[in-house]
């Protein structure tokens, strides 16, 4: 019975993905190149929209730089997560890991709609996003080994990177805390933005799992009450750890769980529909319209964490099926060769490359050391307090009397 | 000046002196359910003073994402019988930000003002002191005032500190107490206690609105010729070991006093720690006077407060026992 129903549930996911996985073949065909550095890409299909009266552009151009750095940064994400993969199970990396293998092109097509200056929070699944906005591998990867040169400086590990000078205000380790905090953010922002001018936004990430968490919709509220700059931005990976959708959300269009807010679904697969969309979003909540939510319809190809082998919930037919028809990278390297920007052995030559340099960077991460142990006890106040309770007595303890004590009186040894 | 006027104060001397500073909570720009933040919207407008919905979680968590970009946000849990649903922001979020970022963000921003304590009818759930459970939270303040003048320094040191503070507020004491409070800038150091009353024979320990039951069971004592050293914690988290320790030094016994149920609430750490760094200077068994292990109770309320004559008991059982 259970199997059947679990079957029911990935037919239903496959049929969806099919849908998607149909436009993304329409987009590749309708291909036009104007000329070598610009093309033109087809995004029928790719957004559905709620409560509101405009959308996203179906038809986006990208020229060949920018669809390069988009394959070199999602290619490192990809390779350094299954890096961070490969170093938990040799027992380098020690905790708690999840991996975002499958979802790049959210985190990339956010980053590249973005500015600096817009706010990011997010999950726990948040290496990829620190390394989109201004982090390395070697900090990434440090921070999952605990050292110092690690982007927390070793202090949080998995669930902990922040980036002040990118205004990444990090991953966080309770599910769906991040969002309150986002409503901050965003007031902040529209606080802070000059008259007249536009708003700075901020976005909060968070999976389908976390959609239901009550705190969501306290800041929900807020920020459609105030009219905050602040995008809702659910990575609908299908599954809330190991249950399905269909099984652990009363709703499934979770582009619409905001009721009257607007609401945004994007096929979270396709960078440049993830970039469009965000485009469009960033507009949208920085003019003053207050916020929306925005569905990316995405997948993980890891388990939840790294306890979580990823398929006794699903089956391998279906994370193969995912691969070969809807993988967010073979999108962005299939846009490069259809409009001829790049060739086959361009795009081997940049893979190893990566590989290279992502194998280094993790060489440097190891030969880095622990933090020092008087950091245990820095950071916890502004200024460090003087430990509480040390060994040493302060000078007002009066010293025992032992002429009168328990031990002088022959029950000593 | 009684204390919601005088946290009135401090709130428009933050407000004036720092353009980044927000007051928001459940019906504050209306002034608040205690009149707190009377005619502050008027004052300083109503991007600045404004109501939030009835959501405790979400209020912590907008104060710490608003402070994380430099700002200072006051936030109004409107009775700390409710910080309960924002628990989560508080310990995970507020808390921890400084840490778990390596220092490179913080909520130090944030002070979040609450109501706490007995009040003569509030019940079950306007009457707890909720001090210990937050106390057990590294990263954050915990500040509890006595009076008017307390208050005011207190609560505009914490609005100004770079730690994040839960600032409880005992609310039997909004009107009841009448001092003279310093107008402008006044602060009063955080991590201070203050000796009220300087004695030799006992020391009793106490916060918030508890001061006023303590300084009475003080005079009785004092009448039966014992003479009490008291002292207001003022800062729970962290506190003022020293002062304490010096003071149960020189009197070797040490009553402590506190709303909240006893088993586990503050007295508890109070006086464990004065137990292993003064045991040999201890005359007499330390005496925790504390509500019962009971959910606050309406109608049996004056038999749940740790009134004055069950702090003289205990002031003389310590003198008894040292004889």
């Amino acid at each position: 019975m259970l199997h059947s129903v679990s079957l029911t549930a990935s037919r239903l996911i496959a049929a969806r993905t099919l849908s998607l996985s149909k436009a993304a073949a329409k987009t590749s065909s309708l291909f036009r190149s104007f000329s070598t550095s610009d093309g033109t890409f087809d995004l029928t299909g790719c957004f559905q929209t709620h409560n509101l009266d405009s959308a996203p552009s179906e038809s986006v151009t990208a020229t060949k730089q920018e669809l390069v750095d988009i394959f070199e940064l999602m290619y490192t994400m990809r390779r350094m997560e299954i890096t961070c993969d490969n170093e938990y199970k040799a027992r380098n990396i020690r905790g708690f890991c999840h991996l975002y293998d499958g979802q790049e092109a959210v985190a990339t097509g956010i980053l590249n709609a973005f500015e600096p200056e817009d706010s990011w929070i997010t999950s726990y699944r948040c290496h990829c996003i620190a390394l989109a906005r201004g982090g390395s591998v070697r900090q990434v990867v440090g921070e999952l080994f605990g050292v110092i040169d690690g982007m927390s400086r070793g202090k949080g590990g998995s669930m902990h990177f922040y980036n002040k000078k990118h205004n990444f205000f990090g991953g966080q380790g309770i599910v769906g805390a991040q969002v309150p905090v986002g409503a901050g953010l965003a007031f902040a922002n529209k606080y802070n933005a000059k008259p007249g001018e536009k708003m700075n936004v901020a976005i909060a990430c968070y999976g389908d799992g976390a959609a239901n968490q009550g705190q969501i919709w306290e800041s929900a509220n807020m920020s459609a009450l105030w009219k905050l700059p602040m995008i809702f931005c659910i990575e609908n990976n299908h599954y809330g750890m190991g249950t399905s959708i269909d099984r652990h959300s009363s709703i499934s269009d979770y582009y619409k769980m905001g009721n009257s807010i607007p609401g945004l679904r994007i096929d979270g697969m396709n960078v440049l529909a993830v970039r469009e969309g965000m485009r469009f979003a960033k507009e949208f909540c920085g003019s003053g319209n207050g916020p929306m939510y925005v569905e990316m319809m995405t997948y993980r190809y890891h388990g939840h964490s790294m306890s979580d082998p990823g398929t006794t919930y699903r089956n391998r037919e279906e994370i193969a099926f995912t691969r070969s028809t809807r993988d967010p990278l073979e999108f962005v390297k299939k846009c490069l060769l259809d409009n001829e920007f790049i060739d086959e052995a361009e795009i081997k030559s940049t893979e190893k490359r990566i590989r290279k340099s992502v194998q280094e960077e993790v060489m440097k991460a190891k030969e880095s050391t622990s933090p020092p142990l008087d950091e245990l006890t820095k950071h916890i106040f502004a200024t460090s307090l003087e430990p509480q309770c040390d060994s040493e007595y302060p000078p007002h303890i009066r010293m025992p009397n032992y002429e009168k004590s328990f031990w002088a009186n022959g029950h000593r040894n | 000046m009684n204390l919601f006027t005088a946290v009135n104060d401090a709130m428009r001397v933050a407000l004036r002196t720092d353009e980044t500073a927000i007051v928001f909570g459940e019906d504050v720009a209306f002034g608040g359910v205690f009149r707190c933040s009377h005619n502050l919207r008027e004052e300083f407008g109503a991007d600045r003073v404004f109501n939030t919905p009835l959501s405790e979680n979400g209020i912590a968590g907008f104060a710490v994402g608003y402070a994380a970009t430099g700002g200072t946000a006051i936030g109004e849990i409107q009775f700390a019988d409710y910080i309960f649903p924002a628990f989560d922001q508080i310990v995970n979020e507020l808390a921890k930000f400084r840490y778990r970022s390596g220092n490179q963000w913080n909520a130090g921003g944030v002070t979040l003002r609450a109501p706490c304590g007995a009040v003569g009818h509030g019940g079950h759930y306007h009457s707890q002191s909720p001090e210990a459970y937050l106390a057990h939270t590294p990263g954050i303040r915990v500040v509890m005032p006595r009076g008017p003048k307390a208050a005011k320094g207190l609560l505009l040191a914490s609005i100004r500190s770079r730690d994040p503070v839960v600032f409880l507020e005992p609310k039997a004491l909004y009107r009841a107490a009448v001092e003279d409070v310093p107008v402008g800038d006044y602060e009063i150091e955080l991590g201070k206690a203050e000796i009220l009353r300087p004695g030799e024979d006992v020391t009793v320990v106490g916060w918030g609105g508890q001061l006023r039951v303590l300084a009475k069971a003080c005079a009785l004592a004092a009448e039966l010729g014992i003479d009490c050293e008291l002292i207001d914690l003022q800062s729970i988290l962290p506190w003022d070991f020293e002062t304490v320790a010096a003071s149960v030094s020189k009197t070797g016994k040490l009553v402590v006093s506190h709303e909240a149920p006893i088993t586990c609430g503050f007295g508890a750490e109070v006086a464990a720690t004065v137990a292993d760094r003064c045991f040999w200077n201890l005359e007499a068994p330390i005496k925790r006077v504390c509500g019962y292990d009971t959910p606050f109770p309406l109608i049996y309320e004056k038999y749940y407060i740790p009134d004055e004559l069950k702090n003289l008991e205990a002031i003389k059982t310590v003198v008894e026992a040292a004889k």
